[in-house]
């Protein structure tokens, strides 16, 4: 013990000579990235998200860039935060909120903004009913919204050209005050149908020169659709039996061609119908007892007596 | 001569990355942050002006930054101070309160003595300021 004791120190700690640029010029990317565990929402993003390439494309993007800049940050190379506001088109379903959510998770995590939150709201929210009303209620919503991410869906509505005395403009002209003299404390994001923002930003190019990013949310194929419905059976502890599979694939074509599809939003509709069916069924044959396999079993029945089969 | 009500008032002013950072605990506790104005700051002068409504369910400090910004303009030689109010059952009361912006000259107040029936002296205080108009007051109209 002793003679350990007496063991110079230095002989210990002396560092081991090695060629290398100078440490203050040096930023560790890997180590940036590793602590932002940025990695395991890209993957989840991946995993939970069917399709929508473009979007993944465009968050991993917007995750390097602001990597890289929180890199330059700590070697104090001075610059403006880059703008984050975006737009997101598509048609209904398509996962413009989900993204959302998950794109505040995404900055939340690179520093770019303080609190995880996303605050939605639509027009009513933001437009006031008389005189005097709006710009005390678009403020309130967006110093709710501060430090986070405001979401305005169908954004859109925000307009309405034929009402000269409509308030909305008005709720307009606030929000582009805030979006551009609060830009490191808010992220604002607009959703909507894409000819309609595209009417929506011609009206307003005030708007459309303050966001950066415009995000287009593909319609999903068919067989995405079919993969949307698998991991929503999933997390509700349902399956397809074999027979219901093909089933579920035929309806999904089926109702793709059907007026009114909102893409994922009617496949959750669809499944919820299935489910009551399913739950008929099994009620209809109460008298003998069901097994764990029959409750979490969803059959080509159950899917057949949908209305999109009779036409 | 100057006033000192609330709380940091024997500190220096309070820069605005202190004052967003007081105002984020006071919002992480959960209270209600409300930002209020007067030219009167007589120590018994318990009703300021409301500068707004008080706000609720905000997560940032942001939010009441801007206010008390945009306050700052609109009164630029009023006495503004941001106050907490903490709803919980018990306290129901303000729970934070400081001065955010002063006047630049402060008279302070004069001792004014009243002599009653039998010797009695009645003594009050009055704002040196408050012998002006309400709009006059702190160089406000020079």
């Amino acid at each position: 013990m002793r003679a350990l004791w007496c063991q110079p120190v230095t002989l210990l700690m002396e560092p081991v000579p090695v060629e290398k640029p100078e440490p203050d010029d040096l930023v560790d990317l890997a180590a940036l990235y590793a602590d932002s565990h940025i990695a395991e929402i890209l993957t989840q993003l991946d995993r939970d998200l069917v399709g929508l390439v473009p979007v993944k494309t465009r968050i991993r993007e917007i995750a390097a860039l602001l990597l890289v800049e929180s890199g330059r940050r700590e070697l104090g190379i001075q610059a403006e935060p880059p703008s984050l506001h975006m737009c997101f088109t598509g048609n209904p379903g398509t996962g413009k909120t989900t993204v959302a959510r998950r794109m505040a998770d995404v900055l939340y995590r690179l520093k770019y903004i303080r609190r995880n939150h996303v605050v939605t709201v639509s027009r009513d929210d933001l437009v006031g009913q008389y005189i005097g009303h709006t710009a005390p209620k678009t403020k309130e919503v967006l110093k709710k919204a501060m430090g986070g991410v405001l979401f305005i869906d169908e954004a859109y509505y925000l307009y309405r050209p034929e009402n000269e005395r409509d308030y909305g403009q008005e709720a307009i002209e606030i929000l582009l005050q805030v979006m551009e003299d609060n830009r490191n404390d808010l992220v604002v994001i607009l959703a909507g149908y894409k000819d309609r923002m595209d009417t929506f930003f011609r009206s307003n190019p005030g708007m459309a020169s303050r966001i950066a990013h415009n995000i287009d949310f593909p319609d999903y194929s068919a067989d995405e659709l079919y993969d949307i419905a698998e991991i929503m059976m999933a997390s509700m502890h349902y399956r397809f039996d074999t027979g219901a599979v093909a089933v579920m694939r035929d309806y999904i074509a089926r109702r793709m061609q059907q007026p009114r599809f909102a893409n994922a939003r009617s496949i959750r509709n669809a499944i919820d119908r299935a489910r009551l069916r399913m739950a008929n069924r099994l009620f209809a044959l109460r008298d003998t007892p069901a097994t764990r396999q029959a409750l979490e079993t969803i059959t080509a029945e159950d899917i057949l007596t949908s209305r999109v089969f009779a036409q | 001569m100057r006033i000192t009500q609330g709380q940091f008032s024997f500190l220096p002013e309070l820069t605005d990355a202190e004052i967003q950072a007081q105002i984020q605990y006071a919002l992480d506790q959960g209270w209600a942050l409300a930002v209020e104005y007067t030219d009167d700051p007589h120590p018994k002068n318990y009703y300021w002006s409301m500068w707004g409504t008080p706000m609720f369910d905000l997560k940032d400090a942001a939010g009441v930054l801007m206010e008390i910004l945009a306050c700052r303009v609109a009164r630029p030689h009023d006495y503004i101070k941001v106050q907490a109010f903490d709803s919980n059952k018990g306290f129901e009361s303000i729970r934070m309160a400081f001065i955010v912006q002063r006047p630049d000259y402060e008279p302070g107040f004069e001792l004014v003595r009243s002599e009653g029936p039998g010797r009695i002296i009645h003594y009050s205080i009055r704002g040196y300021a408050n012998a002006l108009p309400s709009c006059e007051r702190y160089g406000a109209s020079r």
